[in-house]
């Protein structure tokens, strides 16, 4: 059996590398065109044969997109609002996964497929109406209109409680023989305990917040408190009402949005995947 | 025990207190109370709302007087050919992303599952269409797919293969969603996959083999198996969220060509924001709901069924 194994390892490990690296050409070559069609200068982007890889190197797409829109200042709102939505997610959903997890009470079950089922609620549904809440607060145009309905999520709540529930059961029982009471466990253990499933949820909740488009759209009313999103939406639709669409700047836009995401889930990566292996030797 | 059966007119007080006194009561509320005021304010409040317009005529003027039109708008759906042709395309479009996204996304886990050297550097990239936003995603797949100077049909001819107008066309638009939905998703059912595999303890790997399993009796009976409430976590989400899906019909192609990516969330969207159909638009959105409950409701009934041992 073990000479079996050794004969098909290095087979397996080439069929491996050769799938390994089929995906992430596919995956990397749209981010290439991407970048190589933003360096394009404008009206060279359809030549024929497509230049996958970049041909010229010219810079004034970048110039003319950060002397038309205020960057600086959306980067700095969508900094504020993804930092205080994915707080506050990690906080209130681990709470309410905690308590569907490990605690008992009357109605637990209820509340939770209650909760579930709003998954399955389309958010254009309460668009309009929710629109008009906040709206009623007095809201529009502010960060606590573009952060408050977004500070909790059902899908955080299950994925948390999935993870709360792998947590042997005696960790909770001794530290409540020891006199425990249930917020030190939730704090003490259980968050230390899942901190891959905290960071797959931070992760998560980061990505939706920084590249959502609808909800900004309705609330930041005024330019100074668009997300980059925003920006590059409004940017591109601005161009395209007047001329037809300038492919090269429009993608150095898109650069522009996604380069922070990229950079930000390079450096967040290291502990997001060291917590996913832990997990595993655990 | 015998406290109780005593109960003098107070004890509706002393069962409050009782009730309120445990520990395991009051923690409880008090750990869901945050998510579950935000869950009240920002989603029961507002559905309640919605599901009154849905039985109005409301077209976003006086919100004060919204003429009540009872089940018509409901009885209008059933006859509404619009409407049914995005149901259909959302049908075809969950058939297509969710089995192919899970089983894609699976096999490349096992693969980077396998310890090889430089997974960490693929990981990376992996993810890099999972944090992109679905605006630049889409400019950019807008030019890769151009019939005449896209990247997809250059390679494709360049290699001898058929080329198509991929978002030209009403039979390869849709598929053309669905390939570009399973890049940009890929890499979050990745890793939601790994977190599975690497939670399957080693032992019974080495148990199995003691026992003789080969490989891929080993994926078959051990891994898989294993893997239930992952894959059941992804094939529910994967189903509620292919049933929603917008923004890339919204962004490339419209709904386009001949109404064949019209799907079910972007037909709302045009009753609601284009012609200004508010009630319209809200029952519409609530048989959509309806339709994705029960087949939630459905999955989580042959789950109970069929017990732990399948794949879901």
């Amino acid at each position: 059996m073990i000479r079996e194994k050794k004969i098909w390892d290095l087979p397996l490990k080439i069929l491996g590398y050769i799938v390994l690296i089929l995906v992430a050409l596919a995956m990397v070559i749209p981010f290439i065109w991407m970048v190589s069609t933003s360096l394009k200068p404008s009206g060279t982007e359809f030549a024929y044969p497509p230049q996958i890889f970049p041909t010229s190197f010219n810079l004034e797409n970048y110039q003319n997109l950060f002397t038309t829109v205020p960057f600086g200042r959306y980067f700095l709102n969508t900094v504020i609002v993804t930092f205080f939505t994915v707080v506050g997610q990690i906080i209130i959903c681990s709470m309410a996964a905690y308590a569907f997890a490990r605690l008992r009470f009357i109605g637990r079950d209820i509340i939770f497929v209650l909760y579930l089922a709003t998954m399955m609620i389309p958010f254009q549904i309460i668009l309009i109406p929710l629109f008009l809440i906040v709206f009623g607060l007095g809201w529009v145009n502010t960060y606590q209109g573009l952060i408050i309905p977004g500070i909790s999520s059902v899908f955080g709540i299950f994925l948390l409680r999935q993870a709360f529930m792998s947590v042997p059961s005696d960790y909770q029982d001794a530290a409540r023989i020891d006199g425990a009471n249930e917020f030190v466990i939730y704090w003490r253990i259980f968050l230390p305990l899942n901190g891959p499933a905290l960071a797959t949820l931070g992760v998560f909740a980061f990505m939706g917040t920084w590249t959502d488009l609808l909800w900004p759209l309705l609330i930041a009313r005024e330019q100074n408190m668009r997300t980059l999103e925003l920006g590059l939406a409004y940017f591109n639709s601005s161009l395209s009402a007047f001329q037809q669409t300038n492919w090269p700047l429009v993608m150095a836009a898109a650069v522009v949005v996604m380069l922070p995401v990229l950079l930000v889930y390079i450096f967040a990566q290291r502990y997001f995947v060291e917590g996913i292996s832990l997990s595993g030797v655990k | 025990m015998a406290s109780t059966t005593h109960l003098s007119p107070k004890s509706k007080k002393n069962l409050w207190q009782k009730f309120w006194s445990s520990t395991n009561e009051r923690m409880g509320y008090l750990f869901i109370l945050p998510s579950f005021a935000h869950i009240v304010l920002f989603l029961f409040i507002p559905l309640g709302f919605s599901l009154f317009l849905s039985f109005t005529d409301w077209r976003g003027t006086n919100i004060y007087n919204a003429p009540w039109v009872g089940l018509d708008n409901y009885d209008f759906m059933l006859g509404d050919r619009r409407f049914w042709n995005a149901m259909k395309n959302s049908a075809y479009y969950t058939l297509l992303s969710v089995p192919l996204g899970m089983a894609i996304s699976l096999g490349v886990a096992v693969v980077m599952n396998q310890k090889l050297r430089g997974t960490y550097f693929f990981r990376t990239l992996f993810f890099m269409p999972v944090i992109s936003s679905w605006v630049a995603v889409s400019v950019i797949w807008i030019t890769i797919l151009d019939p005449q100077a896209g990247i997809l049909n250059y390679l494709l001819s360049s290699v001898g293969l058929p080329t198509f107008n991929w978002l030209g066309e009403p039979a390869t638009a849709m598929p053309s969603i669905v390939i570009i939905a399973i890049w940009k998703g890929l890499g979050f059912q990745m890793i939601i996959w790994l977190a599975g595999l690497q939670a399957v303890p080693q032992v019974l790997y080495e148990a199995a083999s003691i026992d003789g399993a080969s490989g891929w009796a080993k994926f078959r009976h051990v891994t898989l198996p294993l893997l239930a409430p992952t894959s059941f976590f992804l094939f529910v989400t994967g189903v509620i969220g292919s049933f929603q899906v917008f923004s890339p019909v919204y962004v490339i192609t419209n709904g386009g060509p001949r109404g064949a990516t019209d799907v079910a969330v972007h037909r709302i969207y045009l009753r609601a924001f284009e012609g200004f159909d508010m009630g319209y638009a809200s029952a519409q959105a609530w048989v959509l709901f309806a339709i994705i409950f029960a087949l939630t409701v459905l999955q989580f009934w042959v789950r109970r069924r069929s017990g732990e041992e399948t794949l879901f």
